[in-house]
């Protein structure tokens, strides 16, 4: 499993880090949507995300827009890997414990 | 497809936060039973990778794009509870350190996102397991399909929702989402079948339920690790 765990985890890493500043930009489905048929507007920020690390997947203090956009990506799959990593773990430890 | 706050009203997102929450609720219960020390990780690894793939938006057709959600690949690996807990994880992070997707929205994100493809993905492998070899190829057939029905499902509870909301008429905004999403969910059918495909030459048994038996020469290579 530990193999198979690097190995994935690495290719979730480089594509975050070095894949993601080279995606598209333009707006996804829902958002195109949301453009033509003029209901784009109403979306707005909740308060909570006024002050979110990284808004737009830009890594905060970093100028170059695509590093910015790696960094965010780098960081945010560790993020995510430890969370997901983490609540398994947490979970399987209280169903050996009971 | 993440809805962002001010899209929904409160009424429509509380009534998609419901099952979400009872969704996740039960992922998290299943958690304790299906995953054994061994796939621990496995978990960790699958919610990284739906995070990482989310971030590679792929162009479509005029000035749009379309990106994988994940939830059927999530579905594959860890079956439709857990990976309801997956899309959770990674539409939660999404929300709060990104800014992707509302707070208030969440629910109806994972519902959309997660849930509905977990369920979709699920069903079929059930149906498929009872009327299909039990084969690699036919579990590439079923993901493929499963894939693309989660993403147009999604697409669909999306737009009922925001018609619901009386943010957008349903005749408008139904044909619009799901004639994008119709092209967006091919590509999330391949990139989960290959997302499978090379869980199945590495690691065959991570797959969720009964492990299936090589059908074709091109995938039965032996793998050394």
């Amino acid at each position: 499993m530990k193999f198979f765990t690097i190995l994935a985890l690495a290719v979730a890493v480089g594509l975050a880090t070095a894949v993601s500043p080279y995606a598209s930009s333009s707006p996804d489905g829902l958002e195109r949507v949301a453009e033509d048929k003029a209901f784009l507007e109403q979306g707005t920020l909740h308060s909570v995300q006024e002050g979110s690390p990284a808004p737009d997947y830009a890594f905060p203090g970093v100028d170059d827009a695509r590093v910015a956009t790696g960094l965010a990506g780098f960081a945010g799959t560790l993020l995510v890997f430890g969370a997901g990593y983490g609540i398994a773990a947490l979970t399987r430890r209280r169903a050996v414990a009971a | 497809m993440h809805i962002p706050d001010g899209f929904l009203s409160n009424e429509v997102a509380l009534a998609c936060a419901i099952p979400a929450v009872a969704a996740v609720g039960y992922g998290l219960r299943r958690a304790e039973v299906d995953l054994d020390d061994r796939r621990v990780p496995l978990l960790g690894v699958t919610a990284a990778f739906v995070f990482a793939a989310q971030m590679l938006n792929f162009p479509v057709a005029g000035g749009t794009s379309g990106h994988f959600l994940g939830a059927a690949l999530a579905a594959v690996l860890l079956g439709p509870w857990l990976a309801c807990l997956v899309l959770a994880v990674v539409l939660a992070a999404q929300a709060f350190v990104f800014a992707d997707g509302g707070i208030t929205a969440l629910g109806a994100n994972v519902f959309n996102m997660g849930v509905i493809g977990g369920v979709v993905v699920g069903g079929l492998m059930l149906a498929a397991r009872r009327v299909l070899p039990n084969t690699r190829a036919a579990l590439l057939g079923v993901t493929a399909a499963g894939a693309w029905s989660a993403v147009m499902a999604g697409a669909a509870a999306c737009a009922v929702e925001l018609a619901v909301s009386g943010t957008v008429p349903l005749a408008t905004v139904l044909p619009a989402m799901l004639g994008v999403h119709t092209v967006i969910g091919v590509g999330e059918a391949m990139i989960t079948v290959a997302a499978v495909s090379a869980v199945l030459v590495t690691r065959p048994d991570l797959i969720h339920g009964p492990v299936p038996e090589p059908s074709s020469p091109i995938l039965t290579t032996p793998v050394t690790t």
